[in-house]
């Protein structure tokens, strides 16, 4: 986070900034710089904020002119009400995310790692052109596949289950994650690799035990970003999920939305209930948010 | 012949001899996950769904072959050509705007000013709020009695407007609503600034190059592979916006926010056409792969790529 610090070269009278834009006129338009960019990111999180308040509001302090901020009283009753509305109970909705988020991102993390060894490490006939085919379906508009693979997983009998949300991502198919383990496996010291495999190794335990432990960071960051893409996901329970005790948060956020349209406090609530764990992921991992999607911007290099 | 024969022995002894063998076979293991769910879910559903716009199935009876109706009907059909519209005016007006804006943020916070993470962090956060969570609270954002953006343009003195609810105001306000999600295309923007090499600004600033110059001449060319990605990936998305749709307006008012995935969801899963629903399908597929090709075609005019 140094890169802002500013050299003064001996040049007289010039001094050279490490940062692309030098500096805007002075420190006056610094300080107003800062001024607005901590008023444009209130902005951005005050209907956020506005939300999470409100979640605790009766509902008389909602539907008013001009807008109340704070709640009169912090009714946290507003979440009991709402986590008990359903009749198989709002825990069974987390409960059912938290499956498939969990089975579907370790699927992707260790299909993927598997995989992108193979394409990283590996020599074998007509390798190049798979790694082409894969590279393709990053850009693959999903639409087309929404019609044939629910028709697919109907033959399979998965409709219903938490299968066709979770296993697709034990076959690599999460091809961004593949490609993005793979440029990081390349930069790896073959030595590395050649040493266990002369001390007898098998492949398997190569991976396991040398190259996995070296790709933390990119594992820890394929993982987040599925975790997140999983928890979130609202069309693949919407098509495949149509009991209610197998349905996810998404989908019972999204009925609560619909069916209490005029409690806006209860609405509130679950969204909340949904949106905080993520809030804590970002928290706790927020230094893989940031690096995967720095990798993925210099995706080709 | 002696040549194939020759080329073919060296195939041979290239991948199938000794410690070779080993690897070949290795690496045809570890690939096969990818090979198979390559087959299972991406290859064999796409040809499935070739075949299913010759059809008409309604999941219930057997289906019925139709020749070439569904193609014929995705052409005529004004709801489909509507949501064609909805979605690329959405597309085409949403993605411009959000470049800009997630550009001049990371330029913003390429400053030194105090606090960069943060503000990095508060721009980004809206990209984990899961979308049922901000349809809840867009949708109230833009509530035509009691929503938050009315309260503010009301301070300034401007008349309540009824936003998802007015047809006109519908698009642009989803349109609004995706500049809050532009963490994504700001992080990759600043991590590209953070790239630019020192020494080509030193150097223009010595020369005298202010900094418009700068930003014209070395800034922004450097950072068009970003720009770029970013673009290509933001169109993708945008034409295959689905769940903000689905959750705030259900398409309308008047199927004013109607859009091509939402349009192919309802004939799939609502009307059960399946066969049409396929049809629409390769018709949003085949516009979107085009611009995209398209795009890259052009990207040699204005990309610059330093390995040229």
């Amino acid at each position: 986070m140094n890169t802002t610090v500013s050299i003064s070269r001996t040049t007289p009278g010039i001094a050279v900034r490490r940062t692309p834009w030098p500096r805007i006129r002075g420190t006056l338009g610094l300080a107003g710089l800062q001024i607005f960019m901590t008023l444009l990111v209130i902005t951005f999180l005050v209907p956020t904020i506005w939300m999470i308040l409100s979640s605790f509001k009766a509902s008389t302090e909602l539907f008013i002119h001009p807008i109340k901020w704070l709640p009169d009283r912090w009714l946290w009753e507003n979440y009991l009400r709402a986590a008990t509305v359903f009749p198989v109970g709002f825990q069974r909705f987390a409960l059912n995310t938290l499956i498939i988020t969990v089975i579907a991102t370790l699927g992707t993390v260790l299909s993927s790692v598997i995989v992108a060894y193979s394409f990283a490490r590996l020599r074998w006939p007509g390798r190049d052109f798979f790694f082409g085919l894969l590279l393709a379906t990053v850009m693959l508009p999903e639409v087309v596949t929404l019609v044939p693979r629910f028709i697919m997983f109907r033959n399979f009998k998965w409709v219903g289950t938490f299968l066709p949300l979770t296993a697709p991502f034990w076959f690599g198919t999460a091809t961004f994650y593949v490609f993005l383990i793979r440029q990081f496996l390349r930069g790896i010291p073959m030595e590395l690799e050649d040493a266990a495999r002369i001390d007898g190794a098998s492949r398997l335990r190569t991976l396991w035990q040398i190259l996995m432990p070296l790709s933390k960071p990119v594992l820890a960051t394929v993982a987040v970003f599925s975790a997140l893409q999983h928890y979130n996901d609202f069309m693949g329970p919407l098509i495949y999920l149509n009991r209610m005790d197998t349905w996810t948060m998404a989908l019972a956020v999204r009925s609560y939305n619909s069916n209490y349209a005029a409690q806006w406090e209860m609405i509130f609530a679950v969204s909340t209930m949904m949106l905080l764990p993520m809030v804590l992921l970002f928290i706790v991992a927020q230094r893989y948010f940031v690096r995967g999607i720095t990798m993925t911007g210099f995706g080709g290099q | 012949m002696a040549i194939v024969m020759r080329r073919k022995s060296e195939f041979l002894r290239q991948y199938f001899s000794g410690l070779a063998l080993e690897e070949t076979l290795s690496g045809i293991l570890f690939a096969a996950p990818f090979l198979i769910g390559f087959v299972v879910f991406i290859a064999y559903p796409m040809l499935y769904s070739i075949a299913l716009v010759f059809q008409n199935w309604d999941l219930l009876s057997p289906p019925v072959f139709v020749g070439f109706s569904n193609i014929v009907k995705v052409f005529r059909d004004p709801v489909a050509n509507l949501s064609l519209y909805n979605t690329a005016y959405y597309a085409i007006l949403a993605v411009p705007i959000q470049l800009v804006i997630a550009f001049l943020l990371a330029m913003a916070l390429n400053q030194p000013i105090k606090g960069r993470s943060f503000y990095r962090a508060g721009f980004y956060m809206p990209m984990i709020v899961p979308v049922v969570a901000s349809a809840v609270i867009w949708q109230r954002v833009f509530h035509p009695e009691f929503g938050l953006l009315n309260e503010v343009i009301g301070w300034v003195g401007l008349a309540p407007r009824k936003w998802l609810w007015d047809p006109g105001l519908a698009k642009p306000s989803f349109i609004f609503m995706s500049f809050w999600m532009i963490g994504r295309q700001m992080v990759i923007f600043i991590a590209g600034l953070q790239n630019i090499p020192q020494s080509l600004l030193e150097a223009a600033s010595i020369d005298g190059a202010g900094r418009l110059r700068q930003m014209l001449h070395i800034i922004i060319p450097l950072m068009t592979p970003i720009i770029f990605y970013n673009m290509v990936m933001a169109i993708i998305a945008s034409f295959q916006i689905f769940a903000p749709a689905m959750l705030m307006t259900s398409g309308g008012p008047q199927n004013a926010t109607l859009f091509a995935v939402l349009n192919i969801y309802r004939n799939a899963f609502e009307y059960y056409n399946m066969g049409y629903a396929s049809a629409l399908a390769w018709e949003l597929f085949l516009i979107v792969v085009g611009f995209t090709i398209t795009q890259f075609y052009v990207s040699r005019r204005w990309v610059y790529y330093e390995t040229e």
